[in-house]
């Protein structure tokens, strides 16, 4: 406990607007426990400074040039604490479904602010990190009903690589990652294969088996492999397994 | 629903419509046939009374071959042989009742003398058949008419009703609550700037506000709302965007709606310059030609900026109905993104003072 103490709280302000980051600045700067380590524009920089600067707290704006604001936290994860920042109250619910500390609305008094900033020294203190559950599920979980993903962010270091789905040939699940397989690329990204799937528009995208799923425009044709499983044979050569229950929602979808 | 059957007091107006008809029928009866008075009487009261019934028939037929669906040969066609056979079975039913007034030894020879009233039973019958289905078809018109206003002003009150949601929903409260922000940061750092924006913020609502009860204002007047809106968004964004006008002098003059193209100029603000790190630019071009007012609006924007989690293109959806709404064909509406610029072009009639020119 008293190691914690002694230790003074990273921050990290993201927002996309200047004055908006001098407010957070002004009402953090009455808190010596506080240290500012970084400030940034965009969303890249924003996964960039928390990979190198390793910050504690994040106050995080939804909407910003690159990658919003949930792009952000699916990237950089849910061990650091976030208040999302932002005039759409929109959002809100969703904010605290990826385990957002907190949500503030623009514009925000002081008060708001100093409760906000005591909930995350609390979720701070507390031994246990807050979710067990990987950022990118959580994000997904998070999405608006009726709404398949568009595109991915993947992050290597600190670099930032978009990945547009109608670009993804297929996903191949490794422990705790998925390989995202995209022009030749492989993109590793801290995701179970089966919260992706669900993020996918199921009209192009099929999981052929406990370990894939695969984008439909690219499957060249379906060969029989072994006894009673099949192979899937992709436009640039690649082949994939297609487990018996994948076979048979191909089936379903080619009959369609 | 039945005009007559449907209410009984109409009914009832209906049936006593039918007393001057019935002594009418039975003066002739009287005169042509020879019957006494009582007799005629006797005969054509409850005669009436049935064909009474018998025309309100008619609705059905008149509603089923509606007079504009068919030739009038067709109509009279059908209606003439409908009225043949209404006007043969009222004269059954006169026989029957002839015969049955005679076996009662009500009348003596009643039979013979109704026989000589057979043409005048069967012309009646066909005119006042004929008449109850001109009756209904002007009915059936005044009802249509009516229906027709009613629509029309359904219309009306839909496209009313489309204009004011689309002026509620333009003033974005997204940009007052980032305004109201930038405001809050300043008071510290910046009274005076502050104060200013306080002051452009104020103008732009109260510009706003007074023009929601004006059907058009000049597009100069727009202009200068768009330049109050963007006096407050360059405090927000500084040096990230610029505007470039390129407006002709003549198309200064020309009527607008208010507030179609302020909302076109906030999207290329929020949804273009927002995402663009390293900023860019609106440009807004109009002229007057051939008695049509085209606007451009164009804005540079990342074409890999996130999906929007909020639902977008409210502001251009409203535009676009808005400009259905009040001139249908006679305007144009098309978005046009590629290359990291997005272009809304519109066209609508070139009009000033209220008066098309």
């Amino acid at each position: 406990m008293n190691s914690q103490k002694d230790r003074k709280i990273r921050t990290v302000i993201v927002d996309d607007e200047e004055l908006a980051r001098q407010v957070i600045r002004e009402l953090l700067s009455p808190h010596p426990e506080i240290e500012v380590v970084g400030e940034c524009a965009n969303g890249f920089e924003a996964v960039k400074i928390a990979a190198e600067k390793k910050p504690d707290l994040i106050f995080l704006d939804i909407q910003m040039p690159k990658l919003d604001g949930f792009e952000v936290l699916e990237l950089i994860g849910t061990e650091k604490a976030i208040i999302f920042v932002t005039a759409y109250d929109s959002y809100a619910i969703r904010a605290f479904e990826v385990h957002a500390v907190d949500y503030l609305l623009k514009p925000f008094g002081a008060a708001r602010f100093e409760a906000a900033l005591e909930r995350a020294k609390q979720r701070l203190d507390s031994k246990s990190p807050f979710a067990a559950v990987p950022a990118a599920e959580l994000a997904a979980t998070a999405r608006p009903p009726a709404q398949y993903l568009e595109r991915i962010p993947v992050r290597d270091g600190t670099q930032v690589f978009i990945i547009p789905v109608s670009k993804l040939d297929f996903a191949e699940a490794q422990d705790d990652y998925v390989a995202l397989s995209t022009e030749g690329k492989k993109h590793l990204k801290q995701q179970p294969i089966s919260s992706l799937e669900v993020a996918l528009d199921p009209s192009r995208f099929l999981r052929i088996h406990r370990s894939y799923i695969v984008n439909l425009e690219r499957v060249a044709k379906v060969e029989p492999y072994g006894k009673d499983s099949h192979m899937a044979v992709l436009r640039n050569g690649v082949q994939l397994p297609v487990s018996r229950a994948g076979y048979a929602r191909l089936r379903a979808f080619l009959d369609r | 629903m039945h005009p007559i059957l449907s209410r009984l007091n109409r009914l009832g107006l209906y049936l006593l419509a039918w007393i001057p008809i019935a002594a009418l029928l039975a003066y002739l009866m009287a005169v042509t046939g020879g019957m006494t008075e009582r007799e005629a009487i006797s005969m054509s009261l409850p005669l009436c009374l049935i064909y009474a019934f018998v025309c309100l028939s008619a609705w059905y037929s008149c509603r089923a071959i509606p007079s504009g669906g068919s030739t009038i040969g067709r109509l009279l066609e059908v209606h003439v042989a409908a009225a043949l056979v209404a006007s043969g079975l009222w004269i059954l039913c006169a026989e029957l009742l002839a015969y049955v007034f005679t076996e009662m030894s009500l009348f003596q020879g009643l039979t013979d003398r109704l026989s000589r009233t057979i043409p005048i039973l069967l012309g009646t019958g066909v005119i006042l058949y004929l008449f109850s289905v001109c009756f209904y078809y002007v009915l059936l018109a005044v009802e249509a008419s009516q229906e027709a206003e009613a629509r029309a002003m359904e219309a009306r009150v839909f496209a009313r009703d489309a204009e004011l949601r689309a002026l509620k929903a333009q003033v974005n409260p997204h940009f007052l609550f980032n305004s109201l922000n930038s405001i809050s940061a300043l008071t510290t750092s910046d009274a005076a700037k502050a104060r200013e924006m306080c002051v452009l913020l104020g103008d732009f609502l109260r510009r706003t506000l007074g023009l929601g009860e004006k059907s058009t204002i000049p597009l100069a007047e727009e202009m200068s709302l768009i330049h109050a809106f963007l006096a407050v968004e360059k405090i927000r964004f500084g040096a990230r965007f610029r505007m470039e006008e390129n407006i002709a002098k003549e198309a200064l003059e020309m009527d607008v709606p208010p507030l179609l193209l302020q909302p076109l100029v906030e999207n290329a603000v929020t949804h273009g310059i927002a995402n663009l790190v390293e900023g860019g630019w609106v440009r807004l071009d109009a002229l007057c030609q051939n008695g049509v007012l085209s606007i451009v609006v164009e804005n540079t924007f990342d074409p890999d900026a996130p999906p929007r989690r909020q639902k977008n293109g409210m502001g251009l959806l409203n535009v676009r109905q808005r400009l259905e709404a009040r001139y249908g064909d006679h305007s144009s509406f098309n978005v046009k993104a590629e290359g990291g610029r997005f272009s809304v072009s519109i066209t609508l009639p070139a009009e000033r003072g209220g008066r098309a020119r």
